[in-house]
């Protein structure tokens, strides 16, 4: 569904991504793994056409998403940081990013607002909000368009153990409708039961891509954190 | 698309505290002006220079930290099936209409309700252009500069240079060159920085050009004709369109 070909990215002189090609196919969980500054955000920045890579390319569908921007209603982002404009209310956000998807899709998946409890917060600005409420708002919009790719930066990060379990719970029943999902996180014990494949970044480089099976067998290791800690030695 | 866009930004900016703010000093600013004097000429004199230097200053370093505290929501919606062209424009286009509003609320009913003259009127565009060319500056200050202290600081000397470099440089050279005639230069140089351009215009229909010796006579001759009130405001209107021209170009290539 989304393939990068040979991308690569410079900032100055840090080489965020080198020659790297990924290509993930629907219905896939995939973890984006390695230490900070090792290229992953960058990555999911290109494949949102964020960050123009100097060479190489991606696709979507198997076409280019160089100056192409459609092909965005089918994708859903969470962001690693999410702020809104201060004085927006929290039901206005949502509002507003129905009035800019709104041809994309009929209806809209409300399933998460309603779990983290966000519709009684409708009203209150967004100045207001904690980290983690905020965190759940930006939750709820990638999913609110029942989009064919979730793209999650560190979704879990600064999310209680209940949302956070909430959000799993909701990334699992994506995945059973055969939904791409892209997951970078730090926290590597909770995607245990999630993910299906590992992509590992080192330094903006590639490292490996493998089902999770492939994993466990090549080092003995049940459990993903202990497989990757075995990899990073 | 752009209209949600720009409307959703809009009413974030008009509950915006520095812009509640400005808009009610701006207003006590105009009524104190006009009720001290019963003579409004003087009150247009006051709000003009105030008007030439409050409204730039307001406008590029609002627009600036505005853009700058926006950063992750940008990157949000750059992130939706919208155009980076559109995104840009909208967040230009609410900007630049929030900081109208507000001095139209500030400046321009008051104007126009005690002196509804024509230099009135011309008060008023002038601030308009202000509003709508500082922004597009910020704009591109706001762009090309990845960090926002420095962004920031780009910001506050671009409005200095404007307001009061540039006319220190002018004089100079009118010191220096004493012995020439310059004012064709002069007119040439005053048509390059917006603010002068506005404060000739302002000053030409207040008719005290008189006061000003030869040099105003050659600028009234030129900026009172109907050329030079024409290309008077067509370069106001470039002066609008080219910073956000360029912005634009900037913000269409850059990585977020």
């Amino acid at each position: 569904m989304i393939i990068a070909s040979n991308v690569t990215k410079t900032f100055g002189k840090l080489k965020a991504l080198n020659n790297v090609s990924v290509s993930c196919s629907k219905g896939q969980t995939i973890a984006l793994i390695g230490p900070n500054g090792s290229g992953k955000t960058t990555l999911i920045k290109s494949m949102l056409g964020m960050v123009v890579p100097d060479s190489g390319f991606i696709t979507f569908d198997e076409h280019n998403i160089l100056h192409n921007w459609n092909y965005r209603s089918r994708i859903g982002y969470m962001p690693q940081i999410g702020r809104y404009p201060d004085n927006m209310r929290i039901g206005q956000v949502f509002e507003m990013m129905k009035d800019l998807r709104k041809n994309s899709t009929a209806s809209t998946d409300e399933e998460l607002i309603t779990a983290f409890g966000l519709h009684k917060l409708m009203h209150k600005k967004m100045q207001t909000l904690s980290g983690g409420t905020r965190q759940k708002v930006s939750a709820s919009l990638a999913f609110l368009f029942d989009p064919d790719v979730l793209i999650l930066d560190e979704p879990t990060a600064g999310l209680d153990p209940v949302a956070s379990e909430i959000l799993k719970q909701k990334m699992m029943q994506e995945k059973e409708k055969g939904k791409l999902i892209l997951i970078t996180s730090h926290i590597l014990s909770e995607l245990d039961d999630v993910v299906s494949e590992i992509i590992y970044m080192q330094d903006g480089q590639l490292k490996f891509h493998k089902s999770l099976e492939q994993l466990q067998e090549d080092t003995g290791q049940q459990k993903l954190a202990k497989a990757i800690a075995q990899i990073m030695k | 698309m752009m209209r949600t866009m720009i409307k959703y930004v809009v009413l974030d900016l008009i509950k915006n505290r520095i812009i509640l703010v400005y808009t009610f000093f701006l207003l006590l600013m105009s009524l104190g002006m006009f009720s001290m004097d019963e003579n409004t000429t003087k009150g247009i004199m006051s709000l003009m220079n105030l008007v030439l230097i409050i409204i730039p200053l307001v406008s590029i370093i609002f627009s600036t930290i505005y853009v700058y505290n926006s950063s992750e929501f940008i990157e949000l919606l750059a992130a939706q099936p919208l155009k980076r062209k559109s995104l840009w424009l909208s967040i230009y286009s609410g900007l630049a209409l929030s900081l109208s509003l507000a001095f139209m609320i500030g400046v321009g009913i008051p104007v126009l309700l005690f002196d509804g003259t024509l230099t009135g009127w011309v008060l008023v565009l002038s601030g308009l252009f202000q509003t709508i060319i500082f922004t597009g500056i910020a704009l591109l200050a706001a762009v090309k500069t990845r960090d926002k202290a420095k962004g920031i600081g780009v910001a506050i000397f671009l409005w200095f240079f404007f307001t009061l470099i540039y006319d220190g440089l002018v004089l100079l050279l009118l010191f220096q060159f004493s012995d020439y005639p310059l004012e064709k230069p002069m007119i040439a140089l005053s048509m390059l920085n917006p603010v002068d351009l506005s404060r000739i215009l302002i000053l030409l229909k207040l008719d005290i050009s008189a006061l000003m010796g030869y040099t105003g006579a050659v600028f009234s001759n030129f900026f009172g004709s109907g050329f030079g009130m024409l290309l008077s405001v067509a370069i106001l209107f470039l002066w609008s369109a080219v910073p956000v021209w360029f912005s634009l170009k900037q913000f269409q290539q850059k990585d977020l």
